[in-house]
């Protein structure tokens, strides 16, 4: 009782009050994560449906999504090396961190591009089967989800110069780092799910 | 360059929509016109299209579903004089096509962009005044969250007119909603107008949960909160953990449709049942979604006109809760069917069952509520009284439907079709017809003309019961839902009599409508100078009507469940306060309109597959946004005075002499 009495009405004098972003900002992150879930149901129910066609082990390279995985969790390390730059108020720190991350970001998506484009050179496009279908459709939102990540770092790379690191850069950025490690996770599912599951004897 | 878009889109040849385009085009040249003469584009767009004011926004919603009742109920009259008049032979006057657009349209609208944007309006009408808050969490995404639900309207509307509109029932199953059966755009109309309002919707969720849990006035506990603001509560919880399904969903069909995949097609492994399942993954919560508010406008409505606090407020708070958990697993009772087989099939009757347990609690509260009261028959509590009669019926036959057993008989028979008229008119129509005579004079300052209202309310009852309890009877005679023309003689003479509901019901929409322009032409003799005018008991009615638009001069401190009424008896209810203090508000912004306006040239260049405008306005949606996170200026401070200005303009307003038992109320009907 008591605390509710000390925290609620904070919003009403400050509406760019960081706290109450960040809990719509975990909110949203969490319907987002059910749109993956339907989709990993999705391919849970479609991934023994290939039609005759190729299924994951004939077509996946594991040491190629290793690599993959590999980027886009250095990208969180340096992700979260470059936030406590931000807290330490040290914007260079902070920016050159944020382009490592990109980098990185980018690297992996490139990565993925190649792959689709592999995929449906050999003739494993996603019209093939429901399986390849639920797979481009999963692994591609995802895909999506990281390049709108690009696109938001690229932007916040510019507002730290534009604004430096004041209350409203600060609560985007921090939303943004939410964004980024929950893209990591889902990948960690993806990886295990998607992948990895194909190789088990 | 124009995709599949030429002339030939344009269905000359059917005259039903040429007659209607030729109207609505007048209709809209003259409001146009309107707007033009009396020179009001700029309080127009100033005041209402870039409003970031919920009070506002919830008006606006409300407006939308009022005109978008207009054309659903449209779509309804003319499928029960077909089927009137189909029979022995007879084709009617509607062709097939045109015939399974428009009960599929009907469906959507009635849904989408009635039901769904009546809930959302009042609730942000009423949520924020309730716990004592100025505005929403994040009022810009809110503006959005409108004018995307508005667009998707527009995409709706404009399929009439540019090409078809789906012909596939509602849910738009699989494989007949695939390319293969259905080639034409409708489905893709059918796929982004859905999308678009559904993105708005899962929005204005997260806007109002966060609103909830964060923007209560100091001292609301939860166990504190007025019973509509549970229900908002749990309803928005709802919206979040199912809209991502239905656009997961539809980006699915729409990735068969658009991309060649074979999610839920036929050919290559693809899995129709999948898509039926994550669809009603989606379509049973929605229901409740759209069911809860109302129960909690009742529940609000009749405490203050029996003069008596709700009977039950914990047993509310926790029925509410548990038919919000329970809404989760009754999903496949839409499908029994399908073929799950019996161990599956009973989980989900049973489940389907168990839901009605924490629904019959609320209801006997509502009648514990009435028992002993001193009741006033306001036209509001005449909707809930039809509503808890009606519903009742409702839930019964819904229970009967639980049963697989029953089920497979009556599966898609107009059993079913009654059933859920009988819940969603008894229930979520009612309930938001009653809850904008309640809480219409807190947004506009006068009170509604009785004597329509209970015109209205008579209508809708008799008109309903005349229109589907024959529904019944020819469901369990074996009538399927959607027919287009029929055989059996006997079944005739029935749905005679269900057109005749539905001209029953149609007196009673010009009825809304009359008591809408009586009630405006003599608003002056209507105004609601209290703030207080049903005598009501929680915050809302404490601050002056219309609401200003920052809410509460002063932020209230919080100490029991009915702070008003608590006041009232206290005597604290009207002392002006000695000082006011500058209130910090959002400033208005175009952004919204602006990326949905935008958005709308994306939905129908994909409807259409013109490549380059929707490249261009997807390009344009996300250059918009981000221009908008460079704008600083996005609050500003209302001065001191100026509330002190308003706020004493009010207490001079203030009748000399303040009730605070059930004595005003003014039989004027």
């Amino acid at each position: 009782m008591s605390t509710t009495l000390a925290t609620a009405g904070h919003g009403h004098a400050e509406h760019d009050d960081g706290s109450m972003t960040t809990v719509g900002f975990w909110i949203y992150l969490m319907s987002d994560c059910l749109i993956f879930a339907t989709l990993f149901a999705t391919f849970g129910v479609l991934a023994g449906a290939t039609a005759g066609g190729p299924g994951g082990r004939e077509l996946f390279s594991l040491p190629f999504v290793l690599t993959e995985t590999m980027l886009l969790l250095l990208s969180s390390f340096t992700f979260g090396a470059g936030m406590l730059g931000a807290a330490a108020g040290r914007r260079r720190v902070l920016l050159g961190w944020l382009a490592v991350t990109f980098l990185l970001g980018l690297g992996f998506i490139v990565m993925e591009v190649h792959e689709f484009v592999e995929l449906i050179h050999d003739g494993a496009g996603p019209s093939r089967s429901a399986f390849l279908s639920a797979y481009f459709g999963l692994v591609g939102t995802h895909g999506l989800h990281v390049l709108s990540g690009l696109i938001w770092l690229g932007v916040m790379m510019h507002q730290v110069l534009r604004f430096g690191l004041d209350g409203i850069v600060r609560r985007r950025l921090a939303c943004l780092s939410l964004f980024w490690h929950f893209l990591d996770l889902i990948w960690i599912c993806v990886f295990t799910f998607v992948y990895l599951r194909e190789f088990t004897p | 360059m124009f995709g599949k878009l030429d002339l030939s889109a344009i269905p000359f040849h059917e005259p039903i929509i040429m007659g209607t385009l030729v109207i609505v085009m007048l209709g809209g040249a003259a409001l146009l016109a309107a707007v033009t003469y009396y020179r009001k584009w700029t309080y127009l767009w100033r005041e209402w299209l870039t409003s970031v004011d919920h009070k506002r926004i919830g008006v606006m919603y409300i407006i939308l579903a009022l005109v978008m009742l207009l054309r659903g109920f449209a779509d309804a009259l003319m499928m029960r004089a077909q089927q009137a008049i189909a029979a022995n032979g007879s084709a009617g006057y509607l062709p097939p096509h045109h015939y399974d657009q428009i009960f599929t349209a009907h469906g959507v609208i009635m849904i989408f962009f009635v039901a769904t944007p009546l809930i959302l309006g009042l609730m942000n009408v009423v949520v924020p005044l309730q716990i004592g808050a100025r505005d929403v969490a994040f009022p810009f995404v809110n503006s959005l969250s409108f004018w995307l639900s508005a667009v998707g309207a527009v995409l709706v509307m404009m399929s009439m007119f540019v090409g078809d509109f789906a012909a596939t029932g509602w849910v738009a199953y699989p494989p007949l909603s695939e390319l293969g059966y259905s080639p034409t755009v409708g489905v893709d109309y059918y796929i982004w107008s859905l999308q678009v309002s559904g993105l708005g919707t899962l929005l204005t969720g997260i806007n109002l949960v966060v609103t909830i849990l964060r923007m209560r006035a100091p001292g609301m506990t939860l166990m504190r909160m007025p019973v509509f603001t549970w229900t908002a509560l749990i309803t928005n919880i709802l919206i979040i953990g199912v809209f991502p399904v239905l656009t997961a969903t539809l980006a699915l069909l729409s990735a068969d449709r658009y991309l060649d995949m074979h999610f839920f097609t036929n050919e290559l492994g693809g899995n129709a049942m999948m898509y039926i399942n994550l669809i009603w993954v989606w379509g049973h919560p929605e229901v409740y979604i759209l069911i809860l508010p109302c129960f909690g406008a009742f529940s609000e409505i009749i405490s203050t006109f029996s003069g008596k606090p709700l009977f039950g407020y914990k047993s509310m708070v926790y029925a509410t809760s548990s038919i919000g958990v329970l809404s989760f697993f009754v999903w496949l009772h839409h499908f029994f069917t399908m073929g799950s087989g019996a161990n599956v099939n009973a989980f989900f009757g049973i489940m389907t069952s168990i839901i009605s347990i924490p629904t019959g609690v609320k209801l006997f509260n509502w009648l514990f509520t009435m028992f002993r009261g001193r009741i006033r028959y306001h036209s509001s509590v005449w909707w809930t009284i039809g509503f808890m009669v009606t519903f009742a019926i409702g839930g019964m036959t819904g229970v009967l439907l639980a049963v697989p057993g029953a089920d497979f008989v009556l599966h898609n028979s107009l059993f079913l079709v009654a059933h859920f008229h009988n819940v969603i008119i008894g229930g979520v129509l009612f309930g938001c017809l009653a809850a904008i005579g309640f809480w219409f004079p807190k947004v506009f300052g006068f009170t509604l003309n009785e004597l329509w209202g209970k015109v209205s309310f008579w209508c809708w009852l008799v008109g309903f019961y005349l229109a589907f309890m024959p529904l019944y009877v020819l469901g369990l005679d074996g009538m399927t839902r959607r027919m287009n023309h029929y055989d059996d003689p006997t079944w005739q003479p029935w749905l005679v009599v269900a057109l005749i509901g539905a001209l029953v019901i149609a007196c009673g929409i010009a009825a809304l409508g009359i008591q809408l322009v009586v009630s405006i032409r003599n608003r002056n003799a209507n105004l609601d100078m209290t703030g207080d005018p049903w005598d009501g008991r929680s915050l809302e009615w404490s601050t002056a009507s219309p609401a200003p638009f920052y809410n509460f001069a002063h932020v209230p401190v919080i100490t029991s469940l009915e702070p008003h009424w608590d006041a009232k008896k206290a005597g604290t209810a009207y002392v002006e306060p000695a000082a006011y203090e500058d209130i910090h508000m959002p400033r208005n912004t175009g952004a919204g309109f602006i990326i949905a306006a935008i958005s709308l040239a994306l939905c129908f260049a994909l409807v259409w597959h013109i490549w380059p405008l929707a490249i261009a306005s997807l390009l344009g949606m996300i250059a918009a946004f981000i221009v908008r996170t460079y704008d600083r200026d996005v609050d500003y401070y209302v001065p001191a005075a100026e509330v002190a200005a308003i706020e004493r303009a009010r207490y001079a307003r203030l009748p000399k002499t303040h009730p605070t038992a059930a004595t005003r109320y003014d039989e004027a009907a």
